[in-house]
């Protein structure tokens, strides 16, 4: 079994490496302090498991699981016990608390060694769930074994493209693996509106509409750029308006 | 409310009028009963001006007394109150230092036994001496700064071994500012702050640079800045619970005088607190 350590700690990355040392049959492949060395790491080789520490800089656990996406079982190792729910959510084989016992440890590698070669589900998917209520401040985006970080404020529209979803941020496209409402339900409903079955629209770039067919109108965004708007975004667009003017 | 006064002045009237009354009818009543004719009833007038006159003191002194206690118990409710307040902020703030700090402080034990055991041991000590200093603080209104920043310096000495070189301290402390009082805590969160929501959401190795200084006038300038991630969601950069504690303490301290102000500025956070003088320790 391939195994990658993620933690921004050394003594952490070390304790989890003595506690594998024991097991001749699971190979250390990486061992990364942040997110974006473990998506570096995971692009020449992906491991069957991560150790994956939660609170970490600029990418949190959640976040590099989500952009690692693929066939990876994942063990959180965290001194926080708050993200537990979350951590059932994404499937995560088990959920280590800091400090944890070599028992303990040992307990969660035999279940990752025992669900050794089945497939998880969809790390994007998952994410979004596990999100719950809660609407995402930022979109993680994986482009080869870069990631980028748009905060939701800088992201001017998004379109379905198949089962990816192209994101405009700052005059720049982002390919990511996700469906357009999938994304939608990560966003907050009374800034982002889903203005045709392909668009979703943030709200803050809308400059004016304009008709276009019978049934259809045009979005003019902020930079010029412009949109189509179905009958049925439209509708949802004036309830939109007519509900923060009401507000 | 005049309406009220006018209202209250018309029954003192009223009752001023009845009880010189009655108090006429009784010196009649006795005066009839003593057998003792002309006398009472040619002084009337004077004995009926007097009965008022003696209705309004009575009235007054009891004004006086109800005015004393009212500003009597107001006064203790107030010291009850800052006592009260005072305590509940000490406990809560002991409370703060985080638990996860010390979930981390065990596991950095746990992980260096093995590699360096004395190292495990030395943060053992660290450990104990941070936690040993906080406790019994609850008595103290005051301690010298000089203690508070040893209490920090501890802290960030237990942090540094789970950082490594991640956590860069530097610290220019002036001439005079050991002995200067200051209530005790105030220091820990914004420290704890810095760690947290500044070095630990840095790749790259960040600072944190303490400087206090005694100005002229006897004022004592703290200063706590640290590296921090500009593009990191507010939710993980603001230290709003630690800030908005540290403002009530010197609020209900110094009732004022002090002052806690923040900035940001080229990836820098900066923390400044100004203590008045205070004098001596007691």
């Amino acid at each position: 079994m391939t195994v990658m350590i993620v933690d921004d700690e050394e003594l952490a990355r070390q304790y989890l490496r003595e506690m594998l040392a024991d097991h001749p049959d699971v190979e250390i492949i990486a061992e990364c302090a942040n997110g974006f060395e473990a998506v570096k790491a995971a692009a020449q080789r992906m491991p069957d498991l991560v150790f994956l520490d939660v609170q970490m800089p600029k990418l949190d656990g959640f976040e590099v699981l989500e952009v690692l996406g693929g066939n990876v079982a994942v063990v959180f190792v965290t001194a926080y016990d708050t993200y537990a729910m979350r951590a059932f959510d994404v499937h995560a084989v088990d959920y280590l608390l800091k400090p944890f016992s070599k028992e303990r440890f040992e307990a969660a590698l035999d279940v990752a060694k025992s669900r050794l070669g089945e497939r998880p589900p969809p790390a994007v998917e998952l994410a979004v769930a596990a999100r719950g209520a809660a609407h995402l401040d930022r979109v993680v985006v994986k482009d080869g074994v870069r990631v980028h970080i748009i905060p939701v404020a800088k992201l001017d529209y998004a379109e379905a493209q198949d089962d990816y979803v192209l994101l405009a941020s700052e005059g720049k496209t982002y390919l990511k693996q996700q469906t357009i409402a999938s994304l939608e339900s990560s966003l907050d409903p009374r800034r982002f509106v889903r203005i045709h079955r392909s668009y979703l629209l943030n709200l803050e770039r809308l400059t004016k509409l304009e008709p276009y067919t019978k049934d259809s109108r045009i979005a003019v965004l902020t930079d010029g750029r412009q949109l189509p708007v179905s009958r049925s975004g439209y509708q949802r667009l004036t309830a939109l308006l007519e509900g923060r003017a009401a507000e | 409310m005049p309406g009220t006064l006018a209202r209250v002045l018309l029954a003192h009237l009223v009752s001023a009028i009845t009880a010189s009354g009655i108090w006429i009818l009784a010196a009649l009543l006795v005066s009839a009963l003593l057998s003792v004719p002309g006398t009472v009833r040619s002084a009337l007038p004077a004995v009926y001006a007097l009965g008022i006159v003696v209705y309004l003191l009575a009235v007054s002194v009891n004004y006086v007394l109800l005015a004393v206690e009212a500003s009597q118990q107001a006064e203790a409710r107030a010291a009850q109150a800052r006592l009260l307040a005072g305590q509940a902020e000490l406990r809560a703030l002991k409370a703060q230092i985080n638990p996860h700090f010390l979930f981390n402080s065990l596991h950095s034990i746990s992980a260096l036994t093995s590699i360096d055991a004395a190292k495990a041991r030395d943060m053992c000590v660290l450990l104990s001496g941070f936690l040993r200093s906080t406790l019994g603080l609850g008595d103290k209104a005051l301690i010298p700064f000089s203690e508070e920043l040893n209490m920090a310096r501890n802290y960030l000495a237990i942090e540094r071994v789970r950082f490594g070189d991640r956590l860069q301290v530097e610290e220019a402390i002036g001439e005079g500012c050991d002995g200067c009082p200051v209530p005790p805590l105030i220091l820990q969160p914004l420290i704890e702050n810095a760690v947290v929501h500044g070095i630990a959401n840095l790749i790259e190795p960040g600072f944190i640079h303490i400087s206090a200084d005694v100005a002229a006038e006897g004022q004592l300038s703290i200063v706590i800045e640290n590296s921090f991630d500009a593009d990191a969601p507010p939710s993980k950069r603001s230290g709003g619970f630690g800030l908005t504690a540290a403002k009530k303490r010197l609020a209900a301290h110094y009732d004022g005088a002090a002052s806690l102000l923040t900035s940001a500025h080229d990836g820098a956070y900066r923390v400044e607190i100004r203590i008045p003088e205070t004098g001596e320790l007691p």
